[in-house]
């Protein structure tokens, strides 16, 4: 795997039993001990994850908002300094070309952080966008590691290691503080559906941080997670996966995600008359989360058949829930059929689709 | 390291055998295949009384990661499959030479594949 880029924190997963694989080009842990079981612990206390392959990306300049407004279809004059917005970059046709936070720093300062898969491509759309603004982009994947501690635990884990008020953080806020003597943006945000937080830190500083954390959370049930359990946390909760609830086939609008689509924004996107018919008009196909009360895990690109047996779309990812013990995932459907019957073949035997809106679990925050 | 027990038999494929005496054996998959497979969620089996050949398909175990067909070592009669695997196919992850056993055959001593013992099987998962 010589090949591969990565995180300042490789060796310190591999000293700990973490399985590693090549994920979009990074070698990352899959699991350590379990992924059923790293899931739990996080469902239950906290996980911690090594997120430091995603990538961020500077943008900053007297016409930054402008640049953002018209790249992303959130509305990004709604941040304040210490905010965080979630929201898809979708091309002209309205197709997902990624998703991603941006955070404000200061007027005209923004953070985004962009899937690891996407980073390159990312880059290279924002740069054709910045033409004719006055606006810096920047590469700044390489000077940030990510940490992602998650669960109920991770309040009091994270609270003792820093003299940051978190109890004042709400969700989708963030302050910069130190943690063990490290000095991080502290983000409330994460992909678990839990209670938690993302610390951006700087890359020589990663093992001590995450040896302090493991540490300090090891008495709270703090286990390490890798990427599968992080896969299966995002699913049960119902959070898309660019390049499977979402993607350059997929809406926003298509993919449920209708309310990250300001349509009435005043400087509007790039993607705005295409996302503004397919809201009229509803979305030829969209994506349905399901449930099977069946263990046999439906995998990403089964066809899925209607009621008269026609396929009437795929499914887009699958796992087995480890809560509720069942198989779970997404479909891209018709919209004709997306109301009826579904089922796949796993096989040979037919296993029906049972429609569901996440997030598959109570979750403590949605 | 994965564990690899001398008195048992190997298949190239991961499957274990152990035979006794008096012509019955059972049949499990290694700790190398669980390891590889990681979390087991589904396992398929066949029917007892089922005549299965040298190289038959006799059941499916899942993972989070993929399914794999299972394939039988030597050809028999299935006098008795573990009833606790549907329920609990994880355990196959804490003891797959033991309790996660799969079948009990009695075998019809026609050939069997080409199995490995414990030190050949070793350097094939190397």
């Amino acid at each position: 795997m010589s090949d591969l880029q990565r995180t300042p924190l490789r060796d310190f997963h591999a000293a700990r039993g973490g399985r590693l694989v090549d994920f979009a080009g990074w070698e990352m842990p899959v699991q350590y001990r379990s992924i059923l079981e790293e899931h739990k612990a996080v469902r239950r206390a906290a996980g911690l994850f090594d997120v430091s392959h995603m990538g961020e990306v500077e943008v900053k300049g007297p016409q930054a908002l402008d640049f953002l407004e018209n790249l992303v279809t959130n509305e990004v004059a709604r941040l304040i300094p210490g905010k965080v917005l979630y929201t898809p970059m979708c091309a002209a046709d309205g197709g997902t070309l990624d998703d991603l936070l941006i955070y404000l720093r200061a007027p005209g300062e923004y953070l985004l952080c962009v899937n690891a898969g996407n980073i390159a491509a990312d880059l290279a759309w924002m740069a054709r966008q910045a033409e004719g603004f006055a606006v810096t982009v920047t590469d700044r994947s390489a000077d940030y590691a990510l940490l992602a501690i998650q669960g109920p635990a991770s309040v009091a884990i994270l609270q003792s290691l820093t003299g940051a008020k978190l109890g004042m953080l709400a969700n989708y806020t963030f302050c910069e503080g130190t943690v063990a003597g490290v000095s991080c943006l502290i983000s409330r945000t994460g992909y678990t559906g839990e209670d938690g937080f993302e610390l951006y830190h700087a890359p020589a500083d990663a093992v001590g941080l995450a040896e302090a954390l493991l540490a300090a959370g090891a008495p709270h049930g703090l286990e390490l997670a890798g990427l599968g359990a992080r896969d299966s946390l995002r699913l049960e909760a119902g959070f898309p996966l660019h390049g499977h609830e979402l993607s350059p086939a997929i809406s926003p609008v298509a993919a449920g995600l209708g309310w990250t689509v300001k349509l009435g924004k005043a400087r509007p996107s790039l993607a705005h008359a295409a996302l503004t018919r397919e809201m009229a008009e509803g979305a030829a196909r969209r994506v349905v989360f399901f449930r099977t009360g069946d263990r046999r895990i439906v995998r990403a690109d089964a066809p899925v058949r209607g009621a008269d047996g026609a396929i009437v779309g795929r499914v887009l990812s699958g796992t087995l829930s480890p809560l509720l013990n069942e198989a779970i995932g997404s479909a891209l459907i018709d919209r004709a059929a997306a109301g009826g019957p579904l089922s796949v073949d796993i096989r040979g035997v037919e296993i029906g689709l049972l429609s569901v809106r996440p997030p598959f679990v109570p979750l403590r925050r949605g | 390291m994965s564990n690899i027990p001398a008195d048992l038999h190997y298949a190239k494929s991961h499957e274990w055998i152990r035979l006794a005496a008096d012509g019955t054996a059972l049949v499990g998959i290694t700790d190398y295949a669980q390891s590889s497979l990681g979390d087991i969620t589904f396992m398929q089996l066949p029917k007892v009384g089922a005549i299965l050949a040298t190289g038959a398909t006799f059941g499916v175990v899942e993972s989070v990661k993929a399914a794999s067909d299972l394939y039988l070592p030597a050809a028999g009669v299935v006098l008795a499959v573990n009833p606790a695997l549907e329920a609990s196919p994880e355990m196959l992850n804490r003891d797959p030479y033991g309790e996660a056993w799969m079948l009990k055959l009695k075998l019809d001593g026609s050939a069997p594949l080409e199995l490995l013992d414990a030190t050949a099987y070793a350097r094939h998962v190397g």
